[in-house]
C-alpha cells in the first residue's frame, strides 16, 4: 500500500529521552484516571475508559501497522456477547467471564485477520467490513444473543467472591486497572523491537519483506492482539452496563472506533484515548437530539480527512515537536 | 404442482427472479464502485447513500410535485450525479495524493451525515412507492407468474451494464478513460482534460446508483437505511469480482444475486451471510478476485 507519509509523527528509533514526554503522559493518565470518578459520573467515565481502550487497540493496527480495520466492532461485540452469556447464562463471576471474553475475540480475531491480510490497503478494509457484516447477521438470529433485544440484566457480582461489583466506585477502579493493563501492554508493544518490525511494515512492506521479515506473521500477531484487546473493552463494557446488544456488533460502531482514533489522532499513544472521551462526551450531550449524533459525526469525520488529518494529539506533539 | 428438489417449482422460481434483481442491483452498484476507483482511486462509501438518494428523489418528485416514474428515471439520476459532481468538486479534489484510506473515510462520513438529514425528515420507517401503471401485472408462464415490474428491472439493469461496458471497451471516451486509469499523468500530456473527466466519471458513477435506486423503489420500501447495509454486501461483491474488470463486475454481481437467491430457498437462515462465505472462500483460494489482476 501507498506511503502514508503525514500523520505520523513517531519516529521509527525512539532515544529514551524523547520517550520521557509519553512517560509522563502515562503517569498524569494514571493521576486523572484516580481523581475522575470524584469529579465525574463514575459510570460515564467507565464508559470513556472502555472506549477509549477500544479505540487504543484499533489504533494499533491503523496506527503502527497501517492496516485499517473497518470490522472492530465484531471483536468487540463478540466479546461483549460472550462475556454477557458466561456471567448471566453460565454464571461464572467477572474474573472469568472477562478474560473468557477476550479469548474469544482473540480466536475470531486469528481467524478474520488470517482471512483479511491476504489483501492490503482499501481491500483489507472493505473485507474486514463485510466480514464483521456476516457475523452481525450471525448474532441476529443466533439464539444465545436474544436478537433485537440483546442480552439484558447481566449480573455484575462480586470480583474473587469480595469485591461487591455492584457498587459503581468499586467496579470503577477494577475497570481503571483494565484499562491501565490494557494501555501500557500496547505502548509496551509499540516499543519493543516487535513494534519496531510493525512500523516497518507500515513504512514500506516490501522493504520489510526484502530485509527477510515474515509482514504476514507480524500483522496477523497484531491483529489477534488487537482484536483480543478490543474484546477485554467490549467484555468488561457488558459487565459494567449489564447489557450486550445488537448495536455493540453493528457498523456503526466499526466507524465509531475509526472516528475516536482519527480525531484524538492516528498513530499517537494517547489520541485514542482523548478521542473517545471526546465522542463519548459528544454522544452524551446530543444524545435527545435523534438523529443529530450520526450527522454531526459525519461532519466529524469529513472535517478531519480534510483538514485536521493529525487528530488533537497529534497536533499537539507537531507543535511540541515530540511524539505523544 | 411441479417440484425441484423438493421445493415447488414457482417458490424456486420465484425466488430466482428475486436474486436476479438483488443481482441487478449489485451489478449496477459494484459497476460504479469500480469504474470510480479506477479512476479516483477511491471506494466510495456514499454509493449506498447516493442510491437511497435516487430513490427518495424519485419519491419526492412523485408526492411534492406530481413527476411519475419515467422521468423520475432521468431526473434522480441527474440530481443525483449534480450532486455527486458537486462532492467531487468540493470534498474529493482535496484528498488528491493522500493515502486511499483517507477517500474511505471522508465518503463514509459522507454516508452518515446524508443518511442522518434524511431520518431527520423522513423518520426510519419504509415510504412505499407505487409500480407505473404501464407495468403493472404481469405474464404467466405456465411454471411462474412472472410480474412485469421484475422482468423490466432485470431487462433494464442488463441494459444499461452492457451498454456502459460498450462504451469503456469500445468507445474513443472509454478509451481515454481507460487511459487515464493506467496513467493520468501521461493522458494529461496527451492534452486530454484529466480532472474534468475525474469529476464526470464520480458524477457517472453516482449516476447510476441513483438509477439503480430509482428501479429499487417500487419494489423495496424507500428507506433512509435502504443503501446503508446493500453497500457493504456489495463491498463483499466487488472484493469477489475484483475492481479490475467492467464485465466482470456485472457477472459477479448477478451471478452472486443468484446464489443469494437460491440460499433463500434451500437455507433461508444462510442467505443473509451467504455472499460474505464465498468472499471468505474467495480469499483463501483467489486473494486478488475471480477477475482481479494480482497486484
Amino acid at each position: 500500500m501507498a506511503a502514508r507519509s503525514e500523520p505520523a509523527p513517531i519516529a521509527v528509533a525512539v532515544p529514551s529521552d524523547v520517550l520521557r514526554h509519553q512517560k509522563l503522559g502515562i503517569v498524569l493518565l494514571a493521576a486523572l484516571l484516580l481523581v475522575a470518578p470524584f469529579v465525574f459520573y463514575p459510570v460515564f467515565v467507565m464508559k470513556v475508559l472502555c472506549f477509549a481502550l477500544f479505540a487504543c487497540a484499533f489504533n494499533l493496527l491503523i496506527g503502527y501497522v497501517g492496516l485499517l480495520s473497518f470490522g472492530h466492532a465484531a471483536f468487540f461485540g463478540t466479546a461483549s456477547y460472550a462475556a454477557g452469556h458466561a456471567a448471566k447464562v453460565w454464571g461464572l463471576p467477572f474474573e472469568l467471564a472477562v478474560p473468557f471474553a477476550t479469548l474469544c475475540s482473540a480466536g475470531l480475531g486469528l481467524v478474520f485477520g488470517w482471512l483479511a491480510i491476504r489483501r492490503q490497503g482499501i481491500y483489507f478494509a472493505m473485507i474486514t467490513l463485510a466480514l464483521a457484516q456476516m457475523l452481525y447477521f450471525f448474532y441476529l438470529q443466533a439464539p444465545f444473543t436474544g436478537g433485537e433485544d440483546g442480552i439484558q440484566a447481566i449480573p455484575r457480582g462480586k470480583l474473587f467472591g469480595i469485591l461487591d461489583l455492584s457498587n459503581d466506585l468499586v467496579i470503577y477502579w477494577v475497570v481503571a486497572a483494565i484499562f491501565m493493563g490494557g494501555f501500557l501492554l500496547i505502548y509496551r508493544t509499540i516499543h519493543s523491537p516487535f513494534g519496531q518490525v510493525l512500523k516497518a511494515i507500515r513504512e514500506n512492506e516490501a522493504r520489510a519483506i526484502s530485509l527477510g521479515y515474515d509482514t504476514d506473521r507480524y500483522k496477523l500477531v497484531a491483529f489477534t492482539l488487537s482484536a483480543a484487546l478490543s474484546g477485554l473493552a467490549g467484555g468488561t463494557k457488558a459487565i459494567v452496563f449489564q447489557l450486550a446488544s445488537l448495536t455493540d456488533v453493528h457498523w456503526t460502531m466499526s466507524g465509531e472506533v475509526v472516528l475516536m482514533a482519527l480525531v484524538g489522532g492516528l498513530g499517537t499513544v494517547f489520541g485514542p484515548v482523548l478521542g473517545a472521551a471526546v465522542i463519548v462526551s459528544l454522544q452524551n450531550y446530543l444524545a435527545g437530539l435523534g438523529h443529530w449524533v450520526t450527522i454531526v459525526q459525519g461532519l466529524i469525520f469529513v472535517a478531519c480527512v480534510l483538514a485536521f488529518r493529525r487528530g488533537i494529539v497529534g497536533e499537539l506533539a507537531h507543535l511540541l515537536k515530540k511524539p505523544l | 404442482m411441479v417440484e425441484i428438489l423438493g421445493v415447488p417449482a414457482p417458490a424456486l422460481f420465484g425466488q430466482l427472479l428475486l436474486g436476479l434483481i438483488n443481482g441487478a442491483f449489485y451489478a449496477m452498484l459494484s459497476l460504479g464502485l469500480a469504474v470510480i476507483f479506477g479512476l479516483l482511486n477511491i471506494i466510495n462509501f456514499t454509493h449506498g447513500a447516493q442510491y437511497m438518494m435516487g430513490a427518495f428523489t424519485a419519491w419526492m418528485l412523485l408526492n411534492w410535485f406530481g413527476i411519475g416514474y419515467w422521468w423520475s428515471l432521468l431526473l434522480a439520476p441527474l440530481f443525483v450525479g449534480l450532486t455527486g459532481i458537486a462532492i467531487e468538486r468540493l470534498l474529493l479534489k482535496r484528498l488528491a495524493g493522500l493515502d486511499h484510506l483517507y477517500g474511505l473515510l471522508l465518503t463514509f462520513g459522507l454516508a452518515l451525515v446524508i443518511q442522518g438529514l434524511y431520518r431527520n425528515e423522513f423518520g426510519s420507517t419504509g415510504l412505499p412507492y407505487a409500480i407505473p401503471a404501464e407495468l403493472r401485472g404481469g405474464q404467466n408462464l405456465g411454471f411462474m407468474f412472472l410480474p412485469n415490474y421484475r422482468a423490466w428491472v432485470v431487462v433494464v439493469s442488463l441494459a444499461v451494464c452492457l451498454a456502459t461496458w460498450l462504451v469503456i471497451e469500445k468507445t474513443r471516451l472509454g478509451s481515454y478513460l481507460r487511459a487515464a486509469t493506467e496513467n493520468p499523468t501521461l493522458v494529461q500530456a496527451m492534452g486530454i482534460d484529466v480532472p474534468k473527466m475525474v469529476t464526470l466519471t464520480y458524477g457517472f458513477g453516482v449516476a447510476l446508483a441513483a438509477f439503480a435506486g430509482v428501479l429499487a423503489a417500487p419494489i423495496y420500501q424507500v428507506s433512509p437505511l435502504m443503501g446503508a447495509d446493500l453497500i457493504i454486501v456489495v463491498f463483499a461483491v466487488v472484493v469477489i469480482g475484483g475492481m479490475g474488470s467492467i464485465l466482470g463486475s456485472i457477472v459477479t454481481g448477478f451471478g452472486l444475486g443468484v446464489i443469494e437467491g437460491l440460499t433463500k430457498v434451500f437455507w433461508p437462515q444462510a442467505s443473509a451471510t451467504v455472499i460474505f462465505v464465498i468472499m471468505a472462500i474467495v480469499l483463501l483460494l483467489r486473494p486478488a478476485g475471480l477477475f482481479g489482476r494480482a497486484s
